[in-house]
């Protein structure tokens, strides 16, 4: 997954693209199929989503938790895993960061409040990834079955807590965060971003993508990490701790995912309601599996992805914005098609393929 | 003590059966999957597909017959895109099975836009439903779902799987490729083309599971399969990847589910914590199974040893 020589490092630019062609032309085929023009919902995509800076504001709001949770998928990538509980890990941190956000007191400074709250949803994110992670690093349990029931018990813990009086009465949201936890809004700094539900949270979540990205590079355990999850093998044989690295991993990814609820909870609504962030999980695989182990990958497949579901909204008098979940599948099959095709190419060229 | 009557009844009997079908056909389909190596969590997805095209086909034709079939084509389509991305494209499966799950919970709902105009459900259906039994006793309820023909089917399905799988010659080669792909290639077993029928036929299996699920509300609702495809996946993990207990385990899942519907209307078992059990019961299950076969004991259920590994 990890791009590392600049030979390496075209033959995945080149696939992600022939990917990314070939579902756009299967995207043509079901707009057409459906009876709209093609160009007519591409003209209609773009002016929603780039064509104005609201339309900006709101792509990089929708690739917020996006990025946050791709970063999360890609750590766990590396260690070899597939966090597939990243939806669950998002639902319980924005869960405890929407109970401590409303317990802060009242005039709290935001310089004391946001790191608190930074730490309350990487903490509990953290801790919701730890069991799978624990059954599969001393016991081997499969991690994407175990963190799919995560999910699901995650969801029904928001039901059960709501239901205990959690929520506001005769509804599914909480009481508002203290006003000292809300994360600026873009609009505050570029005015021009007005009405655009951007926050602050894409700037963390990009600096997050490059420091991660740079931890990968120099630290001695993240490379250790990148290094079990190519081969356990030779890694046990060299005394590194490979059931610890992929623990270590694992709960890393989740505490990231957790931190999506920055952006969803401190940066957008300001309380926590059931079904907020909600496919951001999925979402994540497929920016991660499109980034391909790059920081500048990552952002890129945030934004697109961002900048499809914005798109779906601008289309959807036309054509049912469902479109883009179907569209993002077959993003995700073509790219990995075409990297599969790409790389045998390659070898082959490079006249290391053909062994039987 | 309602709650033991409740528990103890008819109605849960009849319940658990009728909830188990769809879960059944998705492991079978599982099973076939994944017994000729290839890991399948596109089951969720399959059985969505499989029931909205049940259900278009019944409503554009009348015939629920017609749906019947439409459905497990669907699925087989589905497993078809599966396999020949995964065994010949040489995609991870992980990968596929999500991004097919993916373009499955779009699809529906887009397809539901488009055909019916409405972002939640198609227009309902009478399935294979019998006049005369109509009621809510719990008796009638069991008669009902005994007369089911997709029971039946189930059953026959579960049957004849087992036979193929232990008995024919297709079933032996079916699991040479997921034991050994390398050693099944190397005496000229053709590794692809068994894998990729595999599959598609578990799509179809899968698809059935779906129109069951949706004949069984009488429409097919978005987003309705409710992490029953992955699920059954955990049953056959569970199952050590034999058709019988799998099936056996979609029961006692199908239970969980049943006990959710019995107990609703007693006011203080919260809903939430019923609708948690199954996913509790898979955690506990998954960590006894793995604690077992990391001590090294229960061969017998260990996963396929070519599982996600290809012949060259």
């Amino acid at each position: 997954m990890t791009a590392s020589t600049p030979a390496s490092r075209a033959t995945t630019l080149i696939a992600t693209l022939t990917g990314l062609a070939a579902s756009w032309i299967a995207f043509d085929l079901l707009v057409f199929g459906y009876g709209a023009s093609p160009s007519h919902i591409f003209a209609l995509l773009l002016a929603g989503t780039w064509g104005t800076p609201y339309g900006i504001g709101q792509v990089l709001f929708k690739a917020t938790p996006l990025l946050f949770t791709g970063i999360a998928v890609d750590i766990a990538l590396r260690a070899g895993l597939f966090n597939i509980g990243a939806e669950g890990q998002l639902v319980v941190a924005s869960l405890a960061v929407g109970v401590v956000g409303t317990h802060l007191p009242m005039g709290v400074s935001p310089w004391l409040a946001l790191p608190i709250l930074a730490v309350t949803a990487a903490a509990a994110g953290g801790a919701w990834a730890s069991l799978p992670a624990v059954l599969r690093a001393k016991y081997g349990a499969h991690e994407v079955i175990s963190t799919i029931m995560m999910n699901g018990i995650a969801s029904a813990l928001v039901g059960l807590l709501f239901g205990f009086g959690l929520s506001l009465k005769g509804t599914v949201r909480m009481a508002d965060i203290v006003p000292g936890a809300r994360l600026p809004r873009l609009e505050a700094i570029v005015p021009a971003f007005r009405g655009s539900a951007s926050s602050v949270a894409i700037v963390v979540a990009i600096a997050l993508a490059f420091a991660t990205s740079f931890a990968f590079a120099r630290m001695r355990a993240a490379r250790e990490i990148t290094l079990v999850g190519l081969n356990p093998v030779a890694c046990a044989a060299e005394h590194i701790p490979v059931a610890r690295r992929i623990g270590q991993a694992f709960i890393v990814s989740g505490a990231i995912a957790g931190l999506a609820s920055l952006g969803t909870v401190l940066g957008y609504k300001g309380y926590f309601e059931a079904g907020l962030g909600a496919g951001a999980g999925f979402g994540g695989l497929a920016v991660a599996l499109l980034g391909q182990g790059s920081a500048v990958g990552l952002v890129l497949a945030a934004l697109l992805f961002g900048t499809l579901q914005q798109g779906g909204l601008a289309i959807n008098a036309v054509v049912p914005m469902t479109v883009m979940d179907v569209l993002q599948g077959v993003v995700i099959v073509a790219v990995g098609l075409a990297d599969a095709r790409v790389r045998a190419a390659v070898a082959r060229m490079a006249g290391r393929g053909g062994a039987p | 003590m309602s709650i033991v009557l409740a528990i103890v009844s008819l109605t849960m009997i009849a319940q658990t059966l009728r909830m188990a079908i769809p879960y059944a056909c998705a492991a079978l389909a599982g099973v076939t999957s994944e017994r000729s190596g290839v890991v399948n969590i596109a089951l969720e997805g399959m059985l969505l597909a499989g029931g909205l095209g049940g259900i278009v086909a019944h409503v554009a034709t009348g015939s629920a017959v017609a749906g019947v079939l439409a459905g497990a084509a669907v699925g087989a389509a589905l497993g078809l895109v599966h396999g020949v991305v995964v065994v010949v494209g040489r995609v991870n499966a992980i990968v596929s099975g999500l991004a097919l799950n993916l373009v499955a919970a779009g699809g529906t709902r887009f397809i539901l836009r488009a055909l019916y105009d409405s972002s939640s459900n198609s227009p309902t259906v009478p399935g294979f439903r019998i006049a005369s039994l109509s009621g809510a006793s719990g008796g009638l309820l069991l008669v009902r779902t005994l007369v089911d023909p997709f029971l039946l089917i189930t059953l026959v399905l579960t049957l004849t799987l087992a036979f193929v799988l232990t008995r024919t010659r297709f079933g032996l080669r079916l699991r040479a490729c997921g034991e050994d792909p390398v050693a099944a290639a190397s005496v000229g077993v053709a590794v692809a083309r068994v894998r990729v029928v595999a599959v598609t036929v578990g799509g179809a299996l899968a698809g059935l599971g779906g129109v069951a699920l949706a004949y069984d509300q009488h429409q097919f609702q978005a987003g309705m399969s409710g992490g029953r495809g992955f699920i059954a996946l955990a049953a056959v993990i569970l199952a050590g990847w034999r058709p019988g207990y799998a099936v056996a385990a979609c029961a006692a899942f199908a239970a969980l589910d049943a006990l959710q519907i019995v107990l609703q209307d007693q006011p203080w078992v919260p809903g939430s914590l019923v609708q948690m059990l199954p996913y509790l019961a898979t955690l506990v299950a998954l960590f006894v199974v793995a604690r077992r076969l990391s001590r090294g004991d229960a061969a017998s259920s260990a996963p396929p040893a070519g599982l996600g590994k290809h012949e060259s």
